[in-house]
C-alpha cells in the first residue's frame, strides 16, 4: 500500500471534478503544440526534402559556362584545388515547333553521357524511364513542359537543332534541381507551355551543337572546407581562354535563389506563429492554473495542517498541469501530425520535390510540450507557493474580506444613481482590481491571437487590391519574344479597340555594390506610365524620375544602398554593357521585388538603340477577346496576359501556401479563445460560489446571482477586447516584420473585419462558456456551499 | 498536580497587523496542558481561543513568547518541524469539520492515517465514533453531526498525543453536540489522548478536567473540576 493513497485518490477524483477546466486547458496546449508541430514541422519536412533532392541529384556548388572548351580540360578542373567533382555537358537552346500552339516554343537542350547518369546535376525520372544509350533520337523532357502541352511518354516533339528539324521520341518526364524554376532566356517569369528543358545523348548533342570532344557548360562539386571564392577565381583563370563568361556559386543559381526565398520565408511563418502562439498558450496556462489553485487555498491549509509536507501538497497540486499539458501534448500532436501530413500533401502540388514526406518530430513536440509544461507548473507553482506559505491557520480561513473603503464610485456619486446589481459588480473589481485585470488580459490574448490569425488575410488583400487595382490598371499584358524597335507601340496602337499603349522594357542586369552583387530585371517604364505604377505598401504612388533608378527596399537593404548612392550596373544581355547609375527612391511595394526607371533612361544605360519588351494596353471591351487572339498569332508576341488572369494563378498559388496556414491558424485561436473564456467563467464560479450561495439564500432569485456573476465576466469581457485589439496588433507587426520574401510581404494592416470577427468570436466563446456556466450556477449547493467552508 | 505538562506556554502574544489596525489577540498568556487531562477553553468569540490553539498546534506563530511540546520549542521551530510536529503529535477538529469533499469517510481518514507514524486503521477509528456504516460515504452525503465524527475519527486515527478541537460542537444542534461530546469524552478516557475543547458555551465547560477562562487574548482565570460532569447533564 502506498503512502499516499488516499492523496493519490483524492487526485484522481479532484481530476475528473475539474475535468472540464482541464480538458480546456489541455486544448490550449493542444493548439500550441499543434500549431508548432504543424507549421514548423511542415518546414522541418521541405527543407529536409530539399537537402535529399540535393544530395541525391548530386546538386552542384558552382558553376561556369563558355563558349567553347576540349573535354581535355576537364581532367585539369577536376585536379584543381577543393573541387571534388566536375560535370561538364553541352548545353544549347532551341527552337520548337509546337504545332498546338500559335508560336514556337524554345527548349533549353542538355547533355547526357552516354555512358550513364551526369556526375553532377542529374535529373529525377517521373515518368518514362531514362535515355537508353545508344537510342540518340529519345528525349526525357521536364515534366512541367509535358504536362502544361498534354504530352506523355511515347509522344514526340519536333525541335529545330542545327537548322534541321529532328523528330525526337518522349521517354521520360523529369524534374532537375537545377531547374526547379525554369525562365526562357531573357524573361522574367516561367512559361512551362512554351519552353521547356530536353535532356538529350551527348552524341547527338555535341556534333549538331558544334561540340564535338568539348563542352560549353560545366558544374562542378567543392571538396568539403574548399573556399569558394578561391575556386572561381581559379576556375576563371582556367577558362577565360574558352570564353568563360565567369563562374557563379549555387546562391546565384536562380531555381536555388528562388527555392532558398521560398523555404526562407516558409521557415519565418512555420517559426513566428508558432512562437507567437506558444507564448500567448504559455501565459494563459499560467494565468488559468494559478487562479484554479488560488481558489483551493483551504484545501492545501487543511493537508498542511495535518502534516503533509509542503512538497507533498505542491506535488498534488501540480499534477492539475501535468495532466492538463499531458492531455494536451498527446491531442496536439495527433491533430499537428495531421494537420502537417495534409498540408505538407499540398506543398507537393507547388514544390516539385521527387520525396516529400510529413514526419512528426519528436523534438518538436517535445520543445512544445516542455515549453507549455514549464509555464503552466510555474502558474501553479507559484500558486500553490502562496497558499503553502501561509501558516496552516491562515490558509484554512477564508481570504479575508478586502476592507472597503470609499473609492471612485461612491466619490463621484456614480454608485447612487447604479441599479444594486451593478454596484455590486463594480465593487467586487474594484476591491481586486488586479485579479480584474489579470482575468481581462488573459481574454485580450484569445482576442489578439484571433486578430493575428486574421490579419495573414487582411494584408494579403490588401496586397492584391493595391496590385491589381493601382498598380495593374492595363486590360491586356504583351511580351515580345526579344526586344523589339519602338516603332512596335505604333503598331499595337493601331489595332483596332486599343486605347492606349505604354511599352516597358526589361532588361535583366547585375547589380554591385562593393562585394555585393545582385541579379535582377531593370524595368523601364514611360514617366508619365498610367497602366503601371510604382506603388508602396501605404498606397503611395512613387513617380518614375527622369534620371535615376528606383529600387525595392528588400533589395536596397540586401545591396546596402541608399537613395543617392551610386550602384555599378552590368547588362546580362547583348554586348554586356556595364554602367553606373545613381539611386533615385526606395519603394516599399508589396510583391516581388523590382527595380525601375524611366524607358529613355534605361536605353542611355544600357547603350542600345531604344528598344521595348512588351506593353501594356486599354483595349475597348468589345475589342478585347479579338486583339487578345490577333495578338496571340503574331509571331513576335511571346504571351498576352490580362490581370484576371494572374489574379487567378497568383491566388491559386496563394491558397496552396498562406491560406492553409491561415486555416489552421483560425481553428487554433479559435480553440484558445473559447478555453480562457471558458476557464475564466468557471474559476470565477468557484471564486464567487460561497457569496452568491449567500445571496441565494437570503432570497436572491437565480436570474438575479446569475446577473452577478455574468455582469462581471461582461465587463471583463468588454474591457478585454480593445486590448485584445491592441496586443493583436503589436503582434501583427512583429510578425509582418519577420515576414519578408521576395515574392510577397505581408503590410502591417488589420481590416476592421478582422477586429469585428475577433470581438465577435471572444463575445460568442462568453456567451457560450456563460451557457455552460449557468447550468452549475442553478444548481448551486446552498447547503452545502454553506455549511462547509470550500 | 502530579501529571507531567507536555504543553507550555510562557508569555505568548499574538498581534495580527493589517495595515493601520493593530489586534492584540493574545496577550503575555501562560498556560500548561497536562498528560491525559481535558482541557476546555471558554471565552467569548473574539477573546483569541483559536489563536492560542492554532499556536499550539503549530498552525500558526506567535508574536512573542514561547510554546514548548514536551522538550521541543515550537515557537523556534523550522517549517520542517512543524510539519512533522503536525504529522505525528498532534489532531485536530475544526468546527467546520475541513473534510475533503473528494474523500468518502474512510478515505479522509486514512488521509491522515497514510502519513502518521503509527496510525490505527482507518475503519477501526470510524468505528470508535460509531460510523461503522458509514465507511463509504462522502461528506456531501453525511449530516454535520456524522461529518463531524469523521473529523475526529481523522484526528484520532493516528493516535496523536494531543487532540485540539475547535469549536467541534458550534455547527450542531443540541443533540448532536453531545453525541459529538460523548465520542470525544470517550476517546479521551479509552486512550488517553491529551485534549483541548474550545467553546463558547459555558454549560460544556464542566465536562472537562479543568477549565480555562478566556477574555480578550487574555487568560481571565483557570479552574478545576472536581469531578467531569456526565455529558447527559450538560444544559445546553
Ligand atoms: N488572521 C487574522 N487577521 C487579523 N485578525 C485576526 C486574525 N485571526 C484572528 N484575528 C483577530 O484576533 C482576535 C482573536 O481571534 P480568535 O482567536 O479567532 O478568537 P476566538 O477563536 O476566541 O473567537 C479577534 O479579534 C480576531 O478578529
Ligand atoms: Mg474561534
Amino acid at each position: 500500500m502506498s503512502s499516499l493513497r488516499s492523496l493519490d485518490r483524492k487526485m484522481l477524483r479532484e481530476l475528473w471534478r475539474l475535468r472540464g477546466q482541464l480538458v480546456s486547458i489541455g486544448l490550449v496546449v493542444a493548439s500550441a503544440v499543434a500549431m508548432v508541430v504543424t507549421m514548423r514541422g511542415t518546414y522541418e519536412a521541405l527543407f529536409a526534402a530539399r537537402a535529399d533532392y540535393y544530395q541525391q541529384s548530386r546538386f552542384a556548388d558552382v558553376w561556369a559556362t563558355v563558349e567553347r572548351a576540349p573535354e581535355s580540360i576537364a581532367s585539369d578542373l577536376r585536379d584543381m584545388a577543393g573541387v571534388s567533382s566536375v560535370s561538364t555537358r553541352v548545353s544549347t537552346y532551341a527552337t520548337l515547333d509546337l504545332p498546338w500552339l500559335d508560336a514556337p516554343g524554345m527548349g533549353l537542350f542538355l547533355s547526357i553521357p552516354d555512358d550513364g547518369r551526369p556526375v553532377l546535376n542529374d535529373l529525377h525520372i517521373t515518368s518514362g524511364r531514362y535515355l537508353a544509350p545508344d537510342r540518340s533520337q529519345e528525349v526525357v523532357v521536364s515534366e512541367a513542359f509535358l504536362t502544361a502541352n498534354d504530352l506523355v511518354v511515347g509522344d514526340t516533339v519536333r525541335a529545330v537543332l542545327n537548322g534541321r528539324l529532328q523528330e525526337l521520341i518522349v521517354v521520360g518526364g523529369a524534374i532537375s534541381a537545377e531547374h526547379s524554376y525554369s525562365v526562357p532566356p531573357g524573361a522574367l517569369y516561367p512559361d512551362d507551355e512554351r519552353y521547356g528543358v530536353f535532356w538529350i545523348s551527348r552524341s547527338l548533342l555535341g556534333p549538331v551543337s558544334d561540340l564535338e570532344d568539348a563542352f560549353n557548360d560545366v558544374a562542378l562539386k567543392l571538396a568539403s572546407g574548399a573556399n569558394p571564392d578561391a575556386v572561381i577565381a581559379e576556375l576563371d583563370r582556367l577558362l577565360e581562354p574558352y570564353g568563360g563568361t565567369g563562374a557563379y556559386v549555387r546562391e546565384d543559381q536562380l531555381s536555388f535563389k528562388i527555392l532558398d526565398d521560398e523555404l526562407e520565408s516558409n521557415r519565418t511563418m512555420g517559426t513566428a506563429m508558432p512562437v507567437v502562439f506558444l507564448g500567448v498558450a504559455a501565459f494563459l496556462m499560467n494565468l488559468v492554473l494559478s487562479r484554479l489553485i488560488a481558489t483551493q487555498r483551504n484545501e492545501i491549509g487543511t493537508l498542511k495542517a495535518f502534516g503533509y509536507t509542503d512538497r507533498e501538497v505542491a506535488r498534488h497540486f501540480l499534477s492539475y498541469a501535468v495532466v492538463a499539458v499531458g492531455l494536451g501534448t498527446v491531442v496536439g500532436s495527433l491533430g499537428g501530425a495531421w494537420a502537417g501530413g495534409a498540408m505538407v500533401e499540398l506543398y507537393g502540388d507547388y514544390f516539385k520535390f521527387p520525396v516529400l514526406e510529413y514526419e512528426l518530430s519528436w523534438t518538436l513536440v517535445a520543445i512544445a510540450a516542455g515549453v507549455s509544461l514549464v509555464s503552466a507548473v510555474a502558474g501553479s507553482w507559484s500558486a500553490v507557493r502562496k497558499a503553502v506559505s501561509l501558516p496552516p491557520a491562515e490558509a484554512m480561513r477564508p481570504e479575508p474580506p478586502a476592507r472597503f473603503s470609499e473609492g471612485w464610485m461612491e466619490r463621484s456619486g456614480l454608485g447612487d444613481r447604479l441599479p444594486n446589481a451593478a454596484r455590486f459588480v463594480l465593487r467586487n473589481m474594484t476591491r481586486r482590481p488586479l485579479r480584474a485585470l489579470m482575468s481581462s488580459f488573459g481574454i485580450a490574448f484569445s482576442v489578439a491571437i484571433l486578430v493575428v490569425g486574421m490579419f495573414m488575410f487582411d494584408g494579403v488583400e490588401l496586397m492584391m487590391e493595391l496590385q491589381f487595382s493601382i498598380v495593374q490598371r492595363e486590360d491586356l499584358a504583351v511580351s515580345f519574344n526579344q526586344p523589339v524597335g519602338r516603332e512596335a507601340e505604333l503598331e499595337l496602337a493601331r489595332l483596332d479597340g486599343v486605347t492606349r499603349v505604354e511599352p516597358y522594357h526589361a532588361v535583366p542586369v547585375r547589380f554591385r555594390a562593393g562585394h555585393r552583387e545582385r541579379e535582377l530585371a531593370i524595368t523601364g517604364l514611360r514617366s508619365d506610365s498610367e497602366l503601371r505604377k510604382v506603388v508602396s505598401e501605404d498606397g503611395l504612388i512613387h513617380p518614375i524620375p527622369l534620371e535615376g533608378i528606383v529600387l525595392s527596399r528588400l533589395v536596397a537593404e540586401r545591396l546596402h544602398l541608399s537613395t543617392g548612392d551610386d550602384v555599378d550596373v552590368e547588362m546580362l544581355v547583348g554586348e554586356r554593357a556595364e554602367g553606373v547609375v545613381q539611386v533615385a527612391g526606395i519603394v516599399d511595394d508589396l510583391m516581388g521585388i523590382g527595380a525601375y526607371m524611366e524607358l529613355d533612361a534605361l536605353g542611355r544605360l544600357t547603350r542600345q538603340a531604344p528598344e521595348i519588351s512588351g506593353a501594356y494596353l486599354l483595349v475597348n471591351e468589345d475589342d478585347r477577346a479579338r486583339v487578345n487572339g490577333e495578338l496571340k498569332r503574331t509571331p513576335a508576341v511571346a504571351s498576352v496576359v490580362s490581370p484576371d488572369m494572374a489574379l487567378e494563378s497568383f491566388e491559386e498559388q496563394l491558397e496552396e501556401s498562406l491560406l492553409i496556414g491561415v486555416f489552421f491558424l483560425l481553428g487554433f485561436a479559435g480553440v484558445i479563445s473559447v478555453a480562457v473564456i471558458y476557464n475564466g467563467t468557471r474559476i470565477a464560479l468557484s471564486e464567487r460560489g460561497r457569496e452568491l450561495a449567500s445571496l441565494r439564500v437570503l432570497g436572491f432569485t437565480r436570474p438575479e446571482v446569475a446577473r452577478l456573476l455574468f455582469g462581471e465576466q461582461a465587463i471583463l469581457t468588454l474591457a478585454a477586447i480593445p486590448m485584445g485589439w491592441a496586443l493583436g496588433y503589436v503582434l501583427a507587426a512583429a510578425l509582418a516584420a519577420s515576414f519578408q520574401s521576395e515574392t510577397y510581404r505581408i503590410p502591417t494592416v488589420v481590416s476592421s473585419t478582422t477586429y469585428l470577427v475577433a470581438a465577435v468570436v471572444t463575445i460568442a466563446s462568453a456567451l457560450a462558456s456563460g451557457m455552460l456556466v449557468r447550468r452549475r450556477l442553478d444548481h448551486l449547493d446552498l447547503i452545502s456551499v454553506l455549511k462547509t467552508r470550500e | 498536580m502530579t501529571k507531567e505538562a507536555i504543553v507550555q506556554v510562557h508569555d505568548l502574544s499574538k498581534v495580527y497587523e493589517m495595515g493601520e489596525v493593530r489586534v492584540e489577540a493574545l496577550r503575555s498568556v501562560d498556560l500548561s496542558i497536562y498528560e491525559g487531562e481535558m482541557m476546555v477553553l471558554l471565552g467569548a468569540s473574539g477573546s483569541g481561543k483559536s489563536t492560542l490553539l492554532n499556536i499550539i498546534g503549530g498552525l500558526d506563530r506567535a508574536t512573542s513568547g514561547t510554546v514548548r511540546y514536551r522538550d521541543r520549542d515550537l515557537t523556534s521551530a523550522d517549517d520542517k518541524t512543524l510539519t512533522l510536529y503536525r504529522r505525528s503529535s498532534v489532531g485536530f477538529v475544526f468546527q467546520f469539520y475541513n473534510l475533503i469533499p473528494s474523500l468518502t469517510a474512510r478515505e479522509n481518514v486514512s488521509l491522515v492515517s497514510d502519513i502518521a507514524p503509527d496510525p490505527m486503521p482507518a475503519d477501526v477509528a470510524l468505528e470508535l465514533v460509531g460510523l461503522q456504516d458509514r465507511l463509504d460515504h462522502f461528506p456531501a452525503q453525511l449530516s454535520g453531526g456524522e461529518q463531524q465524527r469523521v473529523a475526529i475519527a481523522r484526528a484520532v486515527a493516528k493516535q496523536p498525543e494531543l487532540l485540539l478541537c475547535d469549536e467541534p460542537t458550534g455547527a450542531l444542534d443540541a443533540e448532536t453536540g453531545k453525541l459529538v461530546l460523548r465520542v470525544l469524552d470517550k476517546v479521551n478516557r479509552e486512550t488517553g489522548i491529551t485534549m483541548a475543547i474550545i467553546t463558547h458555551n459555558v454549560a460544556i465547560a464542566a465536562i472537562g478536567d479543568r477549565v480555562v477562562r478566556m477574555s480578550s487574548g487574555e487568560i481571565h482565570y483557570i479552574e478545576e473540576n472536581a469531578v467531569r460532569a456526565s455529558i447527559d447533564d450538560v444544559e445546553w
